[in-house]
């Protein structure tokens, strides 16, 4: 059988070029609706016709405004094959929305109406596909009724089209004209366009070749270990590419030992030899420690290892792309803590030009260096889509930030800066005073430049480390002598080590300051009473209502710094002005210090 | 030589894939298991998911007291029968304070025993993960629905600010309180079902088969008498030949005339089907967009 049984595909096209009314008709004319569905949607129509856009848009806020907002799962099928459809939406607000119903497809079919030609969101919908790894496009030039079924205006923008997916690349293209309607060249062959002999779209779709390509090496990640009395462990996963066969030689990474298939199984039914994409368990010949994100591969050919990579991004949030902030990264069964150490450049889908970028915001696509902290085992995207084919998620937020596609490894890192010599930076402060705004700015930033860096906030130190202290006098200063404990160490061992601490007491400073040496110490520094109307913690409040004994500034005293390094004044400057004056004085130091050494 | 795949392989495969990694991203994962024909495929499939270790969740029953005795013991003899963990959750208070369709009618009956009941029971479970056997194809707002549903504190489904979810990569954190719904079954159709339970020789409840039942005739709804229903004027208690097409509550399941029965000839029955399967819900059609409503007030 040269095609396969099943095919994904996914319909895109701008707001009001007649989507939903197309997979309407698809579905109502391969006899996918059942005829109570078609008597609802004709109770819900304003005329008793059918409003074929109704079966689609499933949401109450999509039928109030006519829009569709998420993608629609369909399902159908002829006698020639089963199709799943993704309905996606045109808005480009949605654009991700259409990217979710695209990431999995074999065929785009793609829209267009017949009165205005190509739109800035057809070129979107066509460069996000591409990028998404798919290489066969329907275009359907759409409402030809309301250009008389006019020729010429199909071969127009036919000829519009082919020039843009040029600058895509490789690309197989068919262009139908439709009256999605009356159905013309929906699922039967339109009398009105006797210029045209191609297949309607129905005919194209149960013909194309489909399935992904699944050929190419063998890749397995271990989802998860089994184990059973009296039976040797099972690795379970789904396998990505290529084929395996009992007795193969594998090779597991990250361990790089190699070991040979000793059992197949779906369930408990054994196999002698399986393929994408089943999910499948295995069991080696030799005693592995194999957990979930490894990945056994063809040792003849395994994937590519690396902690750096570039690879292309569609940002997905609201909120843009910040480099060098801590975002994790779901790769095959593999979670990591990874940042965005570089953005080359942002891509305008519409009109495929590159223009210069720090940043991506919501639906921009870019190209970026992202490092992580283990290595991912990957292909590149157009070679294997699941190994080459990442999310970016928000370690606070938890959302879904971004989709990622693996271009390559990413070239050597500049050298980070040259300075081994560690530094203590111990930020000083009433509560509410800007310390951890400031601490967080400035990890990001040395982070992103390659220092090696670690930040002790005193939130977290309380937490943890000194989980057991209370607000005392004796408290407060066992609790900066246990932190000045870290940071010395961290100092010693070449890091840059970021405290943030109240640590009212001078003398308790002064004693970490003499013990670390290499030290430098910021102020940060707001009036009372600006710092009680921040209130970030509502601690000032709960002091000032009697709750809180022992509040610094309120019933506790504030011994300020007499000579402090550098003084951020956080009722005057901003955060991002604080952080530049503290990382300037960072690299004065250590450039200062380096000196000092040689 | 590796043969071709078939279409209900692929359906496995994904499915089984969804299963693990929540068996393997959430930390109290649980499976609702509603004793129908999705349930009884997902059931399977994690089985084969974990063999040859036991499956690594309990399973959550939410029962209304109104669903049919052979259901229950149905359900009482396959968890006997396979050792599973299984959890029966019912809101007695709604009960005692006289909760039923007839009285409340379907919607709010629903939301005290189905919606309420489910929330309740996921909370004394601490449940992090709930997988359930919901088909997209099954309604249209369960066709927008991701396989990792995100639901807030409150239960409640956000159709209008859905994460994105690409390939077969799923973004399963959550904070405390906050809870996944997982539907590994998101792309099976009713047709699909059938085959791989006879594909697979999946036991199911009886009453999916025909026979001769007793039947509350109302119009072209047969309803079925098991918790005795009240007749409205001009309607009779008949015995029909009839099946279940979907198994819900007693009430709110209305059975279709069939002389299918066997699996064979229920899939038969279905290729020439003119009529959906959940048709014969009747809690799907009390209001426009019902099912939606339903789930964003944190329904399965």
């Amino acid at each position: 059988m040269a095609e396969r049984e099943l095919l994904r595909f996914l319909t895109a096209g701008s707001v009001d070029d007649g989507k939903s009314t197309l997979i309407g008709r698809l579905l109502h004319d391969s006899n996918a609706l059942y005829q109570d569905q078609l008597a609802s949607v004709r109770r819900a129509s304003p005329d008793s016709s059918i409003d074929f856009s109704l079966f689609t848009d499933g949401l109450r806020a999509e039928r109030e405004q006519g829009i569709t907002i998420d993608v629609a799962y369909r399902y159908f099928s002829t006698p020639k094959r089963k199709f799943i459809l993704a309905d996606t939406p045109g808005h480009e607000q949605y654009t991700r929305n259409m990217a979710t119903g695209a990431s999995n497809a074999d065929l785009a079919v793609l829209l267009t109406d017949a009165r205005k030609g190509l739109l800035p969101q057809t070129h979107r919908h066509a460069a996000i596909a591409w990028l998404l790894g798919i290489r066969q496009f329907a275009v359907a030039i759409n409402k030809m009724d309301l250009v008389g079924f006019e020729e010429a205006v199909f071969r127009k923008i036919a000829g519009d089209f082919r020039r843009f997916a040029e600058k895509l690349g490789p690309i197989d293209l068919v262009f139908i004209p439709t009256c999605s309607l009356d159905g013309d060249n929906i699922a039967r062959r339109s009398s009105r366009t006797p210029w045209y002999d191609g297949a309607t779209l129905l005919e194209h779709l149960e013909s194309v070749p489909a399935g992904p390509r699944r050929s190419g090496r063998m890749r397995f990640a271990v989802q998860t270990v089994l184990r059973a009395d009296g039976e040797p462990r099972r690795y379970a996963g789904q396998i990505a590419s290529g084929a395996l066969r009992a007795g193969d030689p594998l090779i597991a990474l990250p361990s790089l030992r190699g070991s040979r298939v000793a059992s197949i199984r779906i369930g408990d039914r054994e196999l002698d030899s399986a393929a994408p994409p089943l999910s499948i368990t295995v069991s080696l010949e030799d005693d592995l420690d194999l957990g979930r994100g490894d990945m056994l591969a063809d040792p003849a050919c395994p994937p590519r290892a690396g902690r750096r990579i570039r690879a292309t991004l569609l940002w997905m949030s609201d909120r843009p792309l910040e480099p060098g902030r801590p975002y994790l990264i779901k790769h095959t069964t593999r979670q990591v803590c990874a940042s965005v150490t570089r953005v080359y450049g942002a891509l305008d889908p519409a009109t495929l030009e590159q223009r210069p970028a720090a940043t991506l915001a919501l639906n921009e696509v870019g190209e970026c260096e992202i490092e992580c902290h283990q290595p991912l085992y990957f292909d590149p995207y157009a070679e294997n889509r699941l190994t080459g084919s990442f999310i970016v998620i928000d370690p606070i937020g938890n959302g879904t930030l971004a989709a990622g596609m693996i271009l390559c490894e990413a070239e050597e890192a500049a050298a980070a800066p040259a300075s081994t010599l560690g530094l203590t930076v111990w930020f000083t402060g009433l509560s509410s005073a800007g310390k951890s705004t400031i601490g967080q700015a400035v990890y990001e930033k040395l982070w992103a430049r390659g220092y090696k860096v670690e930040w002790l906030d005193g939130d977290a130190v309380r937490r943890n480390l000194s989980k057991d202290l209370g607000f005392s006098k004796e408290d407060r200063d066992e609790n900066v002598r246990r932190v000045g404990f870290v940071a010395e160490m961290l100092t010693r061992n070449g890091v840059i080590a970021l405290v943030s601490l109240i640590s009212p007491y001078r003398q308790a400073r002064e004693e970490v300051r003499r013990r670390i040496g290499n030290f430098l110490e910021v102020y940060v520094h707001a009036p009372l009473e600006v710092c009680e109307q921040r209130d970030v913690k509502g601690l000032y409040r709960r002091a000032r209502a009697g709750e809180i004994p022992g509040m610094t500034g309120v019933n506790d005293p504030y011994e300020p710094p007499l000579n402090p390094d550098l003084e951020c004044r956080t009722d005057r400057e901003t955060a991002a002005e604080s952080a530049a004056k503290v990382i300037e004085a960072i690299e004065r130091r250590l450039a200062q210090a380096a000196a000092d050494q040689s | 030589m590796p043969t071709e795949i078939s279409h209900l392989q692929t359906l496995e495969a994904e499915s089984i894939h969804i299963i693990r990694e929540t068996a393997a991203e959430f930390s109290r994962p649980a499976m609702l298991y509603s004793i129908g024909k999705d349930s009884s495929v997902l059931l399977h499939l994690a089985r084969k998911a974990f063999s040859p270790a036991r499956i690594p969740f309990p399973l959550i029953h939410i029962d209304t007291t109104y669903k049919f005795r052979e259901m229950i013991e149905f359900r009482d003899r396959l968890a006997c029968e396979l050792g599973l963990k299984l959890i029966v959750h019912t809101n007695r208070a709604a009960i005692a304070e006289g909760a039923n369709p007839f009285r409340l009618g379907t919607a709010k009956c629903c939301a005290q025993l189905k919606t309420k009941a489910l929330l309740d029971a996921l909370r004394d479970h601490r449940v992090d993960a709930a997988i359930g056997g919901a088909r997209r194809e099954e309604e249209r707002s369960r066709a927008k629905e991701r396989i990792y549903s995100f639901r807030d504190a409150y239960g409640q489904w956000d159709p209008r600010n859905q994460r994105p979810e690409l390939w077969n990569l799923f973004n399963g954190r959550i904070e405390q309180g906050e809870t996944m719904r997982v539907f590994p079954l998101s792309n099976w159709t009713e047709l699909d079902i059938w085959r791989y339970i006879e594909q697979e020789r999946i036991e199911v409840v009886p009453l999916y088969f025909a026979k001769e039942r007793e039947v509350l005739v109302r119009g072209e709804l047969l309803i079925p008498v098991e918790h005795n229903p009240p007749a409205g004027p001009g309607e009779t208690v008949e015995r029909v030949v009839c099946r279940m097409r979907t198994l819900g509550c007693t009430y709110c399941t209305g059975a279709i005339r069939s002389e299918a029965d066997t699996v064979a000839k229920i899939i038969e029955e279905l290729e020439r089907a003119e009529r959906s399967e959940r048709e014969n819900r009747l809690i799907d059609h009390d209001r426009d967009g019902s099912m939606e409503i339903k789930k964003r007030e944190g329904y399965f």
